[in-house]
């Protein structure tokens, strides 16, 4: 089994907790081993950099260090945010040896030093790309047929640009939700932002914002939408409620982790990925 | 001789690490704007502000509740077909202007981060709990009653701890902090 460097961050621990079980369980069934890094600390998320870069970066390579003492190639985390702040702290420690020093002054305190060497990955981009497709679907023991399922990428796994992948149309998410059985929809705002913290600092900017991708997936008769981030996961489905006191609007749609839709694919008890009944019973109306 | 910086030079002395091109190269094409999913609630379009930017109106972009709108989604750096990083530069405006201490009354966005920041430094681990006890003072009595109910909802579904963590190597890690930034004594 392959061993990865694993960044929870601090959503999975709290709000993101069936993200986190659903993670290791379906990583497990893949031969997926995430090693969790030792006494990793919050990544700042969208909060430190208006405050200060330097120690926006520094926070974020403390992980980076602990991750490349692991002796371990890839550092992955399931969370975006998490995901594009390892990823770019990671590249501009390459490219900026002036930042580079200034950091690695700061980790001195904790006896780390970093060099920028993991290969920072979003948890679904291990799937894709080191399990692939075809080794999913064969390990799929119930097909989530006929179930409508909206992708919704967010932000941050697409944006900014990390490689040359597709910013404007991306395609993964679609291509896994095939190989499970399910049938993903076409709608357009599939990377238009959840308003990510504005749902604390402009909460009416957000709740808006949330309500035009609920109605976007209702329109297209989706069953469920399915994330790859504990922030937009939380703002669409914690937040459906008051989307629906502010707008007078009646949505009820279910909000789920692509690894629990995995899990439901590949035979996982319901309970280690998070699943609850009500859950079950949607996928098995949507299959019958 | 001392010269005194344009706004828009010292903007762009803030964008330490932003490999994007400078500011000055915007065609006020107005993609950004056109691509931005908050901008119905900004005070300024994205375009706007870089045009003020540019023409020095330092006040009124710091006035502006536009910059502490933007949710970092990248939709417009991604776009900008002059390569600027948009967002990037949105977080600068947020620096610049928690530094001067100089923005628009009432925004949630600035307690909000610096307070974030403390609680990274107190115990490096974010945990919400702590954050509300920043940000509810200033809501409205009605958002504060639908933020109780949601909170009360998180914790009876098993979603929320009710303790925070903190890193292990606690002492390590604000000496580390205070590398960076002067902040005195954490407690």
């Amino acid at each position: 089994m392959k061993q990865y460097a694993y960044y929870p961050g601090c959503s999975l621990e709290s709000l993101g907790k069936d993200y986190h079980l659903s993670a290791l369980a379906v990583s497990a069934e893949l031969g997926v081993e995430l090693k969790e890094l030792k006494d990793w600390n919050c990544c700042g998320a969208t909060a430190y950099f208006p405050v200060d870069e330097l120690l926006a970066y520094t926070l974020v390579s403390r992980n980076l260090a602990i991750a490349e003492k692991t002796g371990l190639q890839d550092f992955v985390a399931p969370c975006s945010a998490c995901y594009k702040n390892a990823y770019t702290t990671n590249k501009y420690l390459k490219s900026d040896p002036d930042l580079a020093e200034h950091i690695n002054y700061a980790l001195e305190e904790d006896n780390l030093q970093v060099e920028g060497r993991m290969r920072v990955r979003h948890l679904i981009e291990v799937f894709l790309e080191d399990i692939g497709l075809e080794e999913i679907e064969k390990k799929v023991s119930n097909p989530l047929k006929g179930l409508r399922v909206a992708p919704y990428y967010g932000c941050q796994i697409v944006r900014p640009r990390k490689d040359k992948e597709d910013v404007e149309n991306p395609q993964f998410f679609e291509n896994l939700l095939s190989a499970i059985g399910a049938e993903p929809i076409v709608y357009a705002v599939k990377t238009r932002c959840c308003g990510s913290s504005l749902i604390i600092t402009n909460r009416k900017a957000a709740l808006d914002m949330v309500r035009i991708l609920l109605q976007e997936a209702v329109n297209h008769n989706a069953d469920v939408i399915a994330t790859t981030c504990p922030m937009c996961n939380v703002n669409l489905e914690v937040y459906q409620s008051q989307v629906n006191q502010e707008f007078g609007t009646n949505f009820s749609i279910p909000v789920m982790y692509f690894t629990q839709l995995m899990g439901m694919a590949l035979g996982i008890e319901p309970k280690r990925i998070g699943v609850g009944a009500s859950m079950l019973s949607l996928a098995h109306s949507a299959a019958s | 001789m001392a010269v005194e910086l344009s706004f828009s030079k010292e903007i762009e002395n803030i964008m330490y690490a932003s490999h994007g091109k400078p500011i000055k190269d915007c065609l006020q094409c107005g993609t950004c704007s056109g691509s931005c999913p908050a901008i119905e609630f900004m005070d300024n379009s994205p375009r706007e502000v870089i045009g003020m930017i540019g023409a020095n109106l330092k006040e009124e972009v710091l006035a502006s509740n536009t910059y502490w709108t933007c949710a970092s989604c990248y939709q417009c750096s991604v776009r900008c077909p002059a390569g600027i990083d948009i967002a990037d530069m949105m977080y600068a405006l947020k620096r610049y202007s928690m530094w001067k201490g100089q923005y628009q009354e009432g925004l949630i966005g600035p307690a909000f981060s610096e307070s974030f920041v403390k609680m990274i430094v107190n115990s490096g681990r974010s945990f919400e709990p702590i954050l509300a006890a920043t940000y509810l003072p200033k809501y409205s009595a009605q958002d504060i009653l639908r933020e109780g109910l949601t909170a009360t909802g998180l914790v009876l579904s098993g979603k929320m701890p009710l303790l925070p963590k903190k890193v292990k190597r606690l002492k390590n890690f604000q000496r580390m902090v205070r590398k960076i930034i002067p902040i005195g004594e954490t407690k």
